[in-house]
């Protein structure tokens, strides 16, 4: 089959490599009809994932058709599933509080080690996330092996667009277990860091949720036009003061939550002999650290703090003391999809929530390679971009 | 006396292996077990499923090399002996008959190598009710003596260099086979899954 695979910083090549097979009786194998680029993709490309090994397939945002199943799956071939990114058993204790993705059986054993030594805890497995999240190939490709497919994958009708529900796969759930972790109430106006694709969907969903009003902070013009478009009030942090803003703009009691999606494009683990370097780097040093900081000042006394973004290990000056003296609560977590995607997929039925906007770009997978490129340099136009299997090259990429 | 029952004279309650101590260590090792070695490590883990389907599983020898990665095959020879064939560096394999020196339908069964083994070795492994009605603590307690030269190099691979390292995955393992009915992998196809690649 063709593929997406991984060989070293910004070197991704669209390769033939060999079939996936079932190998445990509850997988299935999977027909990739779309798949998504996710800003944590780009981590990879940039080489800031350890455990990466030449000749991984990337990708977790993906759906497709059933072609086979193992013995123990539940899926019939010919349904047309979206898969989770995060792969859960259904029936360890955290599977069985719904806490998805901390499920204690999907990670090989022996990949567990790094997490235990990191964490205190290892998590569940991802697709296509290097081998500290358990070296599963991943979605940007022909097919892929889907372990526990009688708990993971989520069938769609046959008539709903794929543009419509993949990303049912990750950045849908994830904005919304966001907002769910601020615990809005009617009236409340919530901030949110970040108007990337989960920043996005943040919006959406506060407002679903109750809040009276919302207001986006980024600096990309194009991604605060679209948070401006599902109501939201936006603060260009290039050029206003945040915290200021923050203030004025709530008659100086802060925002009653706080949603930091800045640093969300990385699902990534960072070990901590990696750290220097990651805080070396431009984009995932002070700025993300930054971000959740200002979070913790500018939320109202008593208010919420929800953390999407993922922070992979340690940080400098974080503002300990404000969380304690102002009473503030903290949640946090890698999504739980497999909890959201039933409710999500009849809220997308419904009309009640629009995914499609985000889609800036189609593109074959054979151009796969190019869309990283285009993702890495041009992120304020390119808000996200689907490959397709099969779709007609175009004569020029966008 | 289980593998987490702590010695009245002792300063706390938390279990003999994750003692400071090396002598308090070995110590409580020979109290639990056979005392083939003094290096001891122990490993528990919570599996959601009764004491006693874990422990039937278990004590049936044949299926150990279900979840036991270095393990390629376990004769059972009669009710108390048994034959383990072990991976060994350069395609080899090394073997000796393991013994059930003493067992309690459902709560533990404890095993020493016979005399005559290439790789003395004993342990035993405790099932619990968990607290909380979350299943069952599973708790592996190893002794070994790790002797020098080509066998030396085998049981290194046996137990990765740090017993409690292999027996922690062999564990998680197990408690994959008994709540998913698979042991989880990361490899795309059967080539890979030869190749140990995850």
């Amino acid at each position: 089959m063709r593929a997406l695979t991984w060989h070293g910083k910004h070197d991704v090549r669209v390769e033939t490599v060999d079939d996936p097979e079932i190998l445990n009786p509850r997988d299935a194998i999977i027909r990739v009809t779309s798949t998504a680029i996710c800003g944590s993709d780009l981590h990879l490309y940039d080489g800031y994932i350890p455990t990466m090994m030449a000749g991984d397939i990337l990708g977790h945002e993906f759906m497709g058709e059933v072609v086979e199943t193992g013995p123990g799956s539940t899926l019939r071939k010919g349904q047309r599933v979206v898969v989770p990114f995060t792969i859960s058993c259904g029936g360890c204790f955290h599977c069985g509080k719904h806490q998805y993705s901390a499920c204690e059986n999907s990670l090989p054993a022996d990949n567990q080690d790094i997490g235990r030594e990191l964490y205190g805890h290892p998590t569940a497995g991802l697709f296509g996330y290097s081998h500290m999240t358990g070296g599963y190939s991943g979605g940007q490709a022909e097919y892929v092996r889907v372990p526990f497919s009688d708990v993971g994958p989520i069938v769609v009708p046959d008539d709903v667009p794929d543009d419509d529900v993949l990303f049912l796969s990750d950045i849908l759930p994830t904005g919304w277990q966001a907002a769910e972790n601020a615990q809005i109430e009617q009236g409340d106006t919530v901030a949110v860091w970040g108007c990337g694709p989960v920043g996005l969907f943040c919006v959406q969903a506060a407002f679903l949720m109750g809040a009276e009003r919302v207001i986006a902070i980024d600096h990309f013009p194009h991604r605060l036009e679209l948070a401006r478009r599902f109501g939201a009030e936006t603060i260009d942090f290039e050029e206003s003061k945040t915290y200021e803003a923050l203030m004025e703009m709530t008659g100086g009691i802060g925002p009653d939550a706080c949603i930091d999606a800045v640093g969300l494009e990385a699902h990534g683990f960072f070990v901590d002999n990696v750290i220097d370097q990651i805080k070396a780097s431009t984009f995932l040093g002070t700025d993300r650290i930054h971000s959740i900081r200002q979070a913790i000042i500018a939320c109202r006394k008593g208010g919420r703090v929800s953390m999407p973004a993922v922070y992979g290990g340690y940080v400098d000056k974080f503002p300990l003391g404000a969380l304690m003296e102002k009473g503030l609560t903290l949640r946090t977590g890698q999504t739980h999809v497999q909890h959201y995607m039933p409710g999500l997929l009849n809220a997308i039925l419904d009309g009640k929530i629009d995914t499609t906007f985000l889609i800036s770009h189609r593109l074959p997978l054979e151009q796969a390679a190019e869309g990283y490129k285009m993702f890495h340099d041009r992120q304020n136009e390119v808000t996200k971009i689907v490959l397709k299997p099969g779709l007609e090259i175009a004569p020029a990429a966008a | 006396m289980s593998a987490d029952t702590p010695n009245s004279e002792w300063p706390d309650e938390a279990p003999p292996t994750t003692s400071k101590h090396g002598d308090r260590a070995r110590i409580a090792g020979e109290e639990l077990i056979e005392p083939k070695g003094d290096s001891l490590s122990g490993v528990t883990l919570t599996i959601d499923r009764p004491r006693a389907d874990l422990f039937a599983f278990w004590r049936d020898f044949s299926n150990l090399a279900r979840f036991m990665e270095n393990v390629i095959d376990i004769e059972v020879l009669d009710a108390r002996r048994s034959r383990w064939v072990v991976k060994a560096p350069a395609n080899r394999t090394v073997e000796w008959i393991s013994i059930v020196t003493e067992e309690s339908e459902g709560d533990f069964i404890a095993w020493a190598s016979e005399p005559d083994a290439p790789v003395p070795n004993s342990g035993r492994v405790d099932f619990r009710d968990a607290p909380g009605g979350r299943g069952t603590w599973v708790s592996a307690t190893i002794l070994y003596d790790p002797p020098a030269g080509f066998i030396g190099k085998a049981i290194a691979k046996m137990f990765q260099r740090e017993p409690a390292i292999q027996a922690r995955r062999d564990l998680r393992r197990f408690k994959q086979l008994m709540e998913t009915g698979e042991v989880a992998t990361g490899a795309r196809n059967r080539r890979l899954l030869e190749e140990g690649k995850n």
